[in-house]
């Protein structure tokens, strides 16, 4: 659409320099600081570990109502046995098709030789033949670890989980992208989806769906759903509009321009979503294995039990590996979506078809035998390199612990002391009401009346929740683990962004820091830095620092070339290029990379509750475990979604006004 | 053009406000006041200001103004890709604002079309079924419309190519294939909103010849949205200057550049070669009583540039001759007062 | 030239194809592997399914590994293990989806919510083993410092265990989420200065205590037997005022030790009426700490799978296996 259409156009409405804005906020924080330390320990709504609220307590006696009528109410009968016997079946089919024997067969239908073919075959015929050949390759490596039947297990489940979430995600995210209303509408619950740490609704969804693979799918589905959902909606918005426009003018019906306009040029992204949706599937993996979904997860939780480094990590490689290979494969499908639909076939491409039906042959061969033959069935040998792999990470685990070990602790003891400590105090000893009102009107300052509403529900749904003091522990934890994301993700990004070989070394190993469950460094991780918050902050910013990362290293990419020429040849240094004209210029992706950091810290909150964080992340793994805590690891959960909402409308709101003042400038 | 059976568009009293409750505005003293003030007042825009002409059959009708004046937004409204606040744009006698969803959607597909300054090509579809997507949509069969798609990509000079995709083609060849499809439906009138400003200026050119081909080969009535005069003066039956919204002046090109009606239609038009444009009519003066009227006879169709060399090499005033009617003589003096863009007008 | 090409490539590729099916000939057929639980429940049909809860600590997996183990080989069930939480495997009661729970620790409130409430559970009998919470310091300590195994000596160490996470006192590591601790109140009851630090997860103990002894390095915490770290290294009880009955009613108040736990068994009302072999064999299963961590080594430390785990104990105790299964 040209800027014409859009008639009223932006004059620069005047607004407040930035730098007063800056200011304001200054002084709020000031303001707050001065108050905390007059009024310290007034207020500070502390609550004992096993003293509940009686909001807590109703939560409690919710869930139990629910256990008490499963079998009496019709909505159960009818409706969540249904939905539970649907996926179940589903589940075991994929089970009995590639991980698990049944009744009648000792092992599955088709064995590793055709699981192996097929694959192949899928990633060569919709991606590419090196993409296939790495699948190819990291199967076999599956095998050779010793855990093909627990990675398919994984992989049956993940890809029964990745199905219901597309059927769902891409629908509403269509209609998403269609109707704004729709979006807005649905944008809440999918950020709560995102933030609620999976332990807090673990033991609902079981108690309304069992133990099996019915709740494991709809565990993980809860947090592949959103991904799907939300890139399927951006994929309809990017559309050019000038198509869409185009379409109706020639009398297409709403259902013509998206069938044939805006759904084959959403597809690249669609598939992106894809490659998403499985990424978030697989990252469940390790959780849903508390409530017994099998897999590489349940040998990661069962190492954990016995403090086995090699064999955690041995499953935790499988799963990077099958997600390498899945993320890579669906990469190459989306690139190929998008060179396929937009350009003549060529020749070579032509013959591609020949050998696309010779493949086809090999594969039923492959998977005629694998259903006949034991050494096709089953895959051979006893996992050799597992164990290698396992004796290697013990032995290397074990050498770190004993060499490092004081500098690690000297480590801890800076940060606790010297960062961690301070703010800690700072924020719980505050009063809250000084808290509150201080997010309030930095609220009010950015955003105006709409940030600072935000502000107050969030507020009030912790204080309502019980657990402010918790929450602020958790929250000072939260602002280290992010500062220290959000440095390493402009230092190393920066790294990354200017030199293409360091990215091609480092991307994998930040890939595999995203992927590898946070289980399988926990123990070495307890072992360095003892059972402290520094061990939680240090799982939390091995989790978010490669999403840091790649989002900084893809801003500096991202700076026109011509800026930086423009640059040089005024005669800048390297450090002045960089701090004064690529930083700057990704102001934006560093925006986004805090703003992710802070999310992504605060998804491993729980997870830091495992390891000595204490706070919210406690509460939540003791909700899990201890019946009438329930309601509130309920409410500790609930809290964190709070805390998340706040810290991304807060951050995104800086990351505007940033961009406004830019903008100002620049015109 | 005055035959009141050959209008095929006709637009009346036609008003775009953008905000809140914009009807409220139109009829009433706020619609008089200044787009800045209106915006202060009300929070509301005017795209388009109380708009009013009449197309004839075959007729090229262009809009110029310059960007934000109002002219797309006045082109989405007559194919209601944008609704009017208020007026009547009629078609062949049949109101367009009236047509419900599924008449307007018939009126689309076969009755009008539409040109795109980015084009609007599908990037995942073929040439061929880029140009065949209005006969799809409308339920066409393959080999019909495939038919068709071949006849119209001959028409636009596209053979050979038929089975490209758009990413394939340079930005001229694309909007051929804007051309193709928004011909393939055989519509009564054609829309084109700025089909050549994000061409490379030699390629407009051979673009807008390729209009005027068209348009001598299949005789559609055209609406054509522009903000380049000369685009304007080269295609247009008639012009109408487009100003924060409004119709500033409606006419044919020698009436824009010779007779302007305000300082700003003047400011357009001041820096364009006149002798291009104007006709001998124009400048034709009564002859006096000292005149010579022995001199070469010229018709008053002709334009100034192409009488020059005749008129300053006659030595004596040339009459403009309609017939046996005596127009008016021109002698070097008015010949090099237009070419040297003198400084009257 | 290309077409050539292709034929050629799809020649090799044919022969490959070929091969391949020529070559699995020669190998062993799945149909003539069949399947060991299928075949052997039907020759006692009267067990069919058995759906075992498995708790996560390594000492229920040995029972688990043992009584499954058992189940199997000498009864022909086919056992299913679940590897759930507590909580969750007593609310497998409910649902139908747990058979047995083979290492209960008390639990007060599942008991009167699924026992005494819901009855869709009961008492199975003890296992036998005793569960002893408590105190625990690493043994370098005890020996280092012989009075620090009695609560009234603890403050005069207190700065010795302090760390970055427990401000001025001495850091008292409390680590299961799973299990309700009264060490905040004991430890303000007998004005101790501590601090009660949460590490949150059982692994993030065993680590403090593990490092604790390596790096001696003073560390002082909530721990429990039996338990497989015990026999890597043997922590020292700290004494507290012993439990009487009742010393621990109110939660506000207590300032004793914590009572032995007699752990239990607990089963589905169901599976205790259906008559199955596999109820029998959980009601009389018995046996004695040692034995439990003797298996409990053999899977965490000598990494055995639970299978070959319990072939070995039960090859190497055939009378208490016999008992089990008499009667």
């Amino acid at each position: 659409m040209t800027s014409a259409t859009l008639a009223p156009e932006k004059l620069a409405t005047p607004k407040t320099p930035k730098s007063l804005l800056g200011r304001k906020n200054a002084i709020v924080g000031i303001g707050w600081f001065i108050l905390a330390i007059l009024l310290k320990g007034r207020s500070t709504l502390p609550l004992n570990r096993s003293s509940l609220t009686s909001v807590q307590e109703s939560l409690t006696n919710l869930s139990d109502a629910i256990d008490r009528n499963r079998n009496s109410n019709p909505f159960f009968l009818n409706v969540i046995n249904k939905i539970r016997s649907s996926i179940n079946a589903f589940v075991n089919l994929l089970q009995d098709a590639i991980s698990q024997g049944s009744a009648t067969r000792a092992v599955p239908q088709i064995g590793w030789l055709g699981v192996v073919a097929v694959i192949g075959l899928a990633v060569a015929v919709f991606a590419s033949a090196r993409a296939a050949l790495l699948a190819v390759v990291g199967f076999v490596t599956l095998g050779l670890l010793g855990l093909w039947q627990e990675s398919m297990d994984t992989l049956a489940l993940t890809l029964a989980a990745v199905v219901l979430a597309l059927l769902i995600g891409i629908p509403l995210g269509v209609l998403a992208g269609l109707y704004p209303r729709f979006e807005k509408l649905i944008t809440p619950i999918l950020d709560f989806a995102q933030v609620m740490p999976t332990f807090v609704y673990l033991t609902p969804v079981t108690l309304f769906f069992l133990i099996g693979p019915a709740s494991a799918t709809i565990v993980t589905l809860i947090y592949a759903i959103p991904p799907a959902l939300r890139i399927t909606t951006v994929a309809i918005r990017g559309v050019p509009w000038s198509t869409v426009e185009a379409a109706v003018s020639m009398g297409s019906t709403r259902w013509q321009a998206l069938r044939k306009v805006q759904l084959p040029q959403a597809k690249r992204t669609i598939v992106v979503g894809i490659n998403q949706t499985i990424m978030a599937a697989l990252a469940m993996v390790t959780i849903a294995a508390l409530i017994d979904a099998p897999g590489l997860g349940l040998v990661v939780v069962k190492a954990l039990e016995t403090l086995d480094v090699g064999r955690s990590f041995k499953a935790g490689l499988a799963i990077v590996i099958m997600a390498v290979v899945l993320d890579r494969s669906t990469t190459a499908a989306a690139e190929r979506v998008q060179k396929d639909s937009m350009q003549q076939q060529t020749t070579a491409q032509k013959f591609g078809v020949a050998s696309k039906w010779i493949g086809l042959l090999l594969t039923l061969v492959a998977i005629y035998i694998s259903n006949i033959y034991l050494w096709a069935s089953q895959f051979p040998g006893s996992g050799i390199l597992g164990l290698k792999v396992a004796s290697i990470a013990d032995s290397s685990t074990g050498w770190i612990q004993l060499h490092l070990v004081n500098v690690t602790n000297g480590i801890t003891d800076l940060f606790s002391y010297g960062l961690l400590n301070p703010i800690q105090s700072l924020l719980v000893n505050a009063p809250w009401y000084t808290t509150a009102a201080a997010i309030f009107v930095i609220g009010y300052l950015l955003k105006g009346f709409r940030l600072a509403l935000i502000v107050v529900v969030c507020v009030a749904t912790i204080l309502i929740s019980g657990l402010w003091s918790d929450s602020m522990v958790t929250l000072a934890s939260t602002l280290v683990a992010a500062l220290i994301t959000v440095v390493l993700g402009i230092v190393v990004g920066t790294w990354v962004g200017r030199s293409l070989p360091v990215d091609r070394v480092l991307r994998p190993i930040l890939d595999a820091g995203q992927v590898m469950p946070a289980f399988v460094y926990l123990v070495p991780f307890l072992g360095l830095f003892g059972a402290t918050r520094f061990t939680a902050i240090m799982a939390a910013v091995v989790y978010a620092s490669p999403a840091a990362i790649k989002l900084v290293a893809d801003g500096v990419r991202g700076v026109p070339e011509s800026i930086t020429e423009a640059a040089i040849s005024a005669g800048s240094n390297t450090w002045q290029l960089i701090t004064k004209v690529q930083l700057p210029s990704a102001r934006r992706a560093i925006a986004l990379a805090i703003n992710q950091g802070l999310i992504y810290v605060l998804a491993m909150v729980v997870v830091g509750g495992l390891v000595g964080a204490g706070g919210l992340g406690y509460l939540v793994v003791a909700g899990f475990s201890q019946e009438n805590l329930k309601g509130k690891g309920l409410a500790a959960g609930v809290a964190i979604v709070m805390l998340g909402i706040l810290i991304d409308r807060i951050t995104q709101a800086i990351a505007d006004r940033r961009d406004v003042h830019a903008k100002a400038v620049a015109t | 053009m005055t035959d009141q059976l050959e209008t095929t568009i006709s637009v009346k009293g036609l008003w775009k406000v953008y905000g809140p409750n914009p009807e409220r505005i139109v009829g009433t003293e706020d619609a008089l006041l200044s787009r800045a003030d209106l915006r202060e007042k009300t929070g509301c825009t005017v795209a388009v200001r109380d708009v009013s002409f009449d197309v004839s059959d075959g007729e090229v009708f262009v809009v110029m103004g310059l960007s934000g004046s109002g002219k797309s937004t006045l082109v989405r409204c007559m194919t209601r890709l944008v609704e009017p606040t208020a007026g009547q744009i009629k078609l062949e006698g049949e109101d367009i604002l009236a047509a419900n969803t599924q008449r307007l959607r018939e009126l689309r597909r076969t009755r009008f079309s539409m040109v795109f300054q980015h084009f609007g090509l599908l990037p995942h579809r073929r040439v061929i079924d880029n140009v065949a997507y209005g006969l799809e949509i409308n339920g066409m069969s393959k080999n019909d419309r495939y038919a068709r798609a071949m006849e119209v990509i001959s028409l636009v000079g596209l053979e050979g190519n038929e089975a490209n995709y758009p990413s394939e083609l340079s930005g001229g060849m694309q909007q051929r294939v804007g051309l193709g499809r928004a011909l393939a439906s055989n519509p009564d009138v054609m829309f084109f909103d700025e089909p050549f400003s994000a061409l490379d200026p030699l390629i407009r050119r051979d673009m807008q010849q390729e209009v005027i081909r068209l348009h001598e080969e299949v005789n559609k009535t055209m609406v054509f949205i522009t903000h380049d005069l000369a685009e304007a003066l080269k295609l247009g039956d008639r012009i109408a200057i487009m100003r924060d919204g409004a119709l500033v002046q409606v006419g044919t090109p020698e009436e824009l550049v010779a007779r302007p009606v305000d300082d700003y239609v003047a400011n357009f038009v001041r820096d364009f070669p006149k002798s291009h444009i104007l006709t001998l009519r124009w400048i034709a003066r009564e002859p006096t009583s000292v005149d010579d009227l022995s001199g070469p006879i010229l018709a008053p169709d002709m334009i100034v540039r192409d009488a020059a060399r005749q008129v300053l090499e006659a030595g004596r005033p040339v009459r403009v001759m309609n017939g046996e009617q005596l127009l008016g003589v021109v002698t070097s003096d008015e010949i090099l007062s237009v070419i040297a863009g003198g400084p009257d007008d | 030239m290309v077409r050539k090409g292709a034929k050629r490539t799809s020649l090799v590729l044919l022969i490959a194809a070929a091969s391949l099916v020529l070559a699995a000939c020669g190998g062993a057929k799945v149909s003539s592997t069949s399947s060991a639980a299928a075949s052997s429940s039907t020759s006692t049909p009267a067990c069919g399914t058995f759906n075992l809860a498995v708790n996560p600590w390594v000492g229920y997996e040995a029972d688990a590994a043992v009584v499954a183990y058992v189940a199997q080989t000498k009864l022909g069930c086919n056992v299913v293990k679940k590897n759930l939480s507590e909580e969750i495997s007593w609310q497998g009661f409910a649902t139908g989806e747990v058979d047995a729970i083979l290492e209960n620790w008390g639990h007060a409130d599942l008991t009167k919510k699924y026992i005494t409430e819901q009855k869709v559970a009961q008492d199975a009998g003890p296992t036998g083993n005793q569960g002893i919470i408590g105190w625990y310091v690493d043994p370098w300590l005890a020996q280092k410092y012989p009075d620090i195994l009695d609560y009234k000596n603890l403050n005069k160490y207190a700065s010795m265990f302090k760390t970055s996470e427990s401000g001025s006192k001495g850091a008292f590591l409390d680590g299961d989420p799973s299990y309700v601790t009264n060490d905040e109140a004991i430890i303000k009851n007998l004005g101790l200065n501590f601090k009660v630090v949460y590490t949150g997860s059982e692994a993030a103990l065993i680590t403090a205590f593990r490092n604790g002894e390596t790096q001696k390095k003073p560390v002082i915490g909530y721990f429990y037997e039996p338990q497989w770290f015990l026999s890597e290294v043997p922590l020292k009880h700290v004494a507290l005022p012993p439990y009487t009955p009742g010393c621990d009613a109110d939660p506000k108040t207590v300032a004793c030790d914590y009572p032995p736990y007699p752990l239990n068994k607990v089963v589905s009302t169901k599976f205790a009426t259906s008559g199955s072999p596999a109820y029998n064999l959980v009601k009389n299963f018995n046996w004695t700490n040692d034995d439990q961590n003797e298996v409990a080594k053999y899977i965490a430390q000598d990494k055995m799978t639970d299978d070959q785990a319990a072939k070995k104990w039960v090859d190497a105790n055939p009378d208490k296996v016999a008992a089990w299964l008499a009667g």
